[in-house]
């Protein structure tokens, strides 16, 4: 009997996390890991009495709300760049957010015309450089082809999201040509074949395999926070760069309202929490990304890379490049 | 033909259910091909004039490289251990099999952080070199030839254990004939040994290489353009699912490619294992320099393939749990990750000895096809199977929904969705080739008189089943449930795609670790899955040994 009831409680721990939210709830599928949204989480059921269940995955999760259909329980996807949630306007799985309150915070670079979907926070891509060997204090995008770099620039798989968007903004501000020369630049500037992630890249800035890397801001201040990994970003500092004429390549994390949405109105106010003024501070300490929202203070360490002036380019602009760059980098074998 | 005429109520239930369990795994690969019927063009002519060349080329030379190693390592440790004597060949028999337990993204992971720049191999270096002169010496991890060698030291265990299956089984007769000719142990081992190990060898080499073309998350961190991740990016930023599917087709025909070859390898030498009493060859003892070569030879592979990363898994955990604690989420990951792996588990052995009873009972073309079809889950790397899940999933919850409504009830939800019924259905379909491979085999081992007795006696199908097969299937029964668990602990895509709202398992926590950047502090809940596949791994070795 006890050997039963223990295989009947396993699996209702299982089953029953999700079934048994009859209360307030909100159900929130993202593409951000759960440990880092988890803060987020907590502090909006604290303040608003709502439950968040939360499934989280690094692909496919359109394909699976749109899948599910008219039964689906999602009712916000949480992504970490545009293309997702491009994708996921495209799929046709959401509706326009309707809020007042989202017009009003959310510059309207960082939101859907059509209401669709909006910014919560911003991540720069930015250069780690080489303390030592980096003696240039500005850098543009542009140059980063410039074959004074011969050999030395490391970066992860072109395919790459983050990277993607990087892309897509050049082909946004300069054209398709334009893009492909400096894209063959780049490439003929790297030290060694695409791989790893962002971190691996300031690693190997670090070890002085290359003396520029290209990663996303959080990434850095998270080594510098983390004993093992402070050397990392002890050797390096991190540059802004810019487009020529132009600003910082930023991306998004973002929020999409289900077209099915089962409890519309807490997704609603969970959006609305989130780009208010305590959630904002808990994005910018916990996960050191720009607040969407003006005058929340940055944390020290993000603040210390220097001030951030946004390219004014619309992320939707971005957004209808990416397969384009997605082409040009397979094309000139980016990856290879 | 066997069939007894006018087959019972038993086996036409039984042939029934069997079919179902065919559709069931057939399910998804046509729901990819349904997918794939929707037109794609501009994605192909871009795939086939800048993606295919590479991603062909890579995943075959990766598939090469992969196979090549683990049958050199594979076979070669395997020829020492049960034809020689020396120095701590007991402890290597324990040892050589264990790689097995470590999930190939962990083995690259872990290799990454050791090898490379600023990692523990290049501090140690730099004490005797500049720290900017040891970077080059450092042997470049992320690369073909990196990811090669890191994929072969954690596959190769599938050719050793079934290349020292033969050589523990094979006649002594042939090989004492060729000794009596005058023949040296390398004439030996090359004319007479390894063509009676050809088949066994065929399917060690290519499970490994299924296990490569599977893999996603080492070949991708690793730099490696692969058919899979090239999938992966056609449905991501070209935003075609269409072209993925078909990508996938390509793909499920590359190891359609690689069973056929594995059949053909198979079949074209037939070895008689004398299962019964095999009469053992004395192992020849090697002194001196030779025996500490041999040792040494047996101890890299399984140094490299598991006694390093374990330690460092182990390490990295000890740190972080003395410094931080433990956190709380982990046991019920974990929890998940049991409940999960136990029901599919359970599930696949059921259907498992379906389609085999089905097959033994009515030998003719569908069952033999059904069989077939059972068997097919293991070629589908487990986002393509996700991928082509969740349609068939979404039709059958999207069913039981409107049935509720005709009936004027509210709509349940999603049931299969949101009750990890989709993940475990994942799993079983993926992992269903282990039960019914290894129950085939069980009961090829039972002679048909058996039955035939039994029945002769007035027992029905299910008496016989239940009084005389099982019994003596146990073997195969325990060692195919923990197989499939072992599987579906170390399971990753289809697990992250498919889960419930609010489900974690040990490997999508790892994963989320990683993904992050800080991989280690997911050490102990992949220092969970390495030890839980311990165990399976020694039963392996036990089951693949005779007494000796």
């Amino acid at each position: 009997m006890s050997r039963f009831r223990a295989a009947a409680l396993a699996l209702a721990a299982v089953f029953v996390p999700f079934a048994a939210g009859a209360a307030e709830q909100v159900n929130v599928y993202t593409y951000r890991e759960t440990k880092l949204v988890q803060p987020l989480f907590d502090a909006f059921t604290k303040d608003t009495g709502i439950a968040v269940n939360v499934i989280s995955a690094s692909s496919g999760l359109e394909q699976r709300i749109k899948a599910e259909g008219a039964d689906s329980p999602a009712d916000v996807l949480l992504t970490v760049d545009i293309g997702r949630i491009d994708d996921a306007v495209a799929a046709g799985i959401s509706q326009p957010i309707n809020s007042a309150v989202i017009d009003e915070i959310v510059p309207a670079q960082f939101r859907d015309p059509n209401g669709q979907w909006a910014g919560i926070s911003m991540r720069a891509r930015v250069i780690y450089a080489s303390k030592d060997r980096v003696k240039q204090e500005a850098i543009t995008y542009e140059e980063l082809a410039d074959p004074k770099w011969k050999g030395k620039i490391c970066i992860r798989s072109g395919q790459h999201i983050y990277n993607n968007a990087l892309f897509a903004a050049y082909i946004a501000k300069h054209g398709e040509a334009k893009a492909e020369e400096w894209l063959r630049g780049l490439k003929a500037n790297l030290a060694q074949k695409p791989s790893g992630g962002d971190r691996e890249t300031a690693r190997d800035v670090a070890a002085g395999k290359c003396d520029l890397g290209i990663g996303n801001t959080y990434y850095w201040a998270l080594m510098l926070n983390d004993p093992d990994k402070k050397a990392w970003a002890d050797a390096t500092r991190v540059v802004l760069p810019t487009f020529e004429g132009g600003g910082t390549h930023v991306n998004l994390s973002g929020v999409v309202l289900a077209k099915h949405a089962p409890n519309k109105a807490n997704a609603v106010k969970l959006i609305e929490w989130l780009v208010g003024e305590k959630a904002q501070q808990i994005y910018a300490d916990a996960n050191y990304e720009y607040p969407i929202r003006a005058g929340v203070p940055l944390n020290p360490i993000i603040a210390g890379y220097g001030k951030l002036k946004p390219d004014p380019l619309p992320i939707a602009k971005i957004a209808a490049n990416r397969k384009a760059a997605s082409t040009l980098v397979d094309k000139v074998g980016f990856d290879n | 033909m066997r069939t007894a005429p006018g087959a019972s109520d038993t086996e036409l239930v039984v042939l029934f259910l069997a079919l179902l369990t065919a559709l069931l795994v057939a399910a998804p690969v046509i729901s990819l091909m349904l997918i794939a019927l929707q037109p794609a063009p501009e994605v192909w002519s871009h795939l086939i004039a800048y993606v295919l060349p590479r991603a062909v080329s890579d995943t075959a030379l990766l598939i090469a490289g992969v196979g090549t190693l683990t049958l050199l390592i594979g076979t070669s440790t395997a020829w020492l251990v049960s034809s020689h004597d020396f120095p701590g060949r007991t402890a290597l028999i324990w040892l050589l099999p264990l790689p097995l337990s470590v999930p190939t993204y962990l083995s690259a992971y872990v290799y990454v952080d050791l090898f490379e720049p600023l990692g523990l191999v290049h501090r140690t270096l730099s004490l005797m070199m500049p720290a900017a002169q040891a970077v080059h010496w450092l042997p470049p991890m992320r690369s073909l030839p990196g990811a090669m060698l890191l994929l072969a030291a954690v596959l190769y265990p599938y050719v050793y254990l079934s290349a020292r299956a033969v050589f523990q089984a094979q006649g002594t007769d042939a090989i004492e004939a060729a000794r009596t000719l005058g023949a040296g142990r390398f004439t030996i081992l090359h004319r007479v040994v390894l063509p009676m190990a050809r088949p066994a060898l065929a399917v060690g080499v290519a499970l490994a290489a299924l296990e490569t073309l599977n893999d996603i998350g080492a070949s991708e961190y690793l730099g490696v353009r692969t058919l899979t991740v090239s999938v992966f990016n056609t449905w991501l930023n070209r935003g075609s699912l269409a072209g993925a599917a078909q990508l996938s087709l390509v793909l499920l025909g590359f190891a359609a490619l690689l069973i056929v070859i594995e059949r053909f390898g198979r079949r074209s030498a037939s070895v008689e294992l004398s299962a019964e009493s095999p009469r053992l060859r004395s192992r020849t003892r090697l002194h001196g320099l030779k025996g500490g070569l041999a040792t040494a030879a047996c101890l890299l592979p399984p140094l490299f393939g598991f006694v390093l990363p374990a330690a460092y898994l182990l390490g990295e955990s000890l740190r972080r749990s003395l410094s931080i604690g433990i956190d709380p989420a982990l046991w019920r990951d974990a929890l998940h990750t049991v409940t999960l792996a136990a029901l599919a588990t359970l599930i696949a052995l059921g259907l498992g000895l379906i389609v085999v009873l089905a097959a033994r009972w009515r030998e003719a073309r569908t069952t033999r096809a059904a069989m077939a079809v059972a068997q097919l889950g293991y070629t589908l790397p487990g986002l393509v199977l996700a991928l082509g899940l969740l349609t068939p999933v979404l039709v059958i919850d999207g069913t039981i929904a409107n049935i509720f409504r005709s009936f004027g009830y509210s709509s349940p939800g999603l049931i299969l969705m949101s009750t990890g019924g989709a993940v475990v259905a994942a799993y079983v379909i993926r992992f269903l080739a282990v039960p019914t491979g290894l129950l085939k085999a069980g009961f090829d081992r039972i002679p048909r008189d058996y039955d035939d007795s039994a029945r002769a006696a007035g027992a029905g199908r299910l008496t016989t089943l239940w009084k005389i097969d099982l019994p003596l299937l146990r073997p195969a029964l325990v060692g195919a449930a923990i197989l499939v668990f072992v599987d579906c602990l170390k399971e990753l895509p289809a697990t992250l795609l498919l889960r419930p709202l609010n489900v974690e398992t040990l490997s999508t926590s790892i994963y989320q670790y990683a993904s992050r950047g800080s991989f280690e502090d997911g050490a102990l809940a992949a220092l969970i899955i390495v030890a839980a596949s311990i165990p399976p791994v020694i039963w392996l070795t036990r089951f693949s040994d005779l007494p000796e």
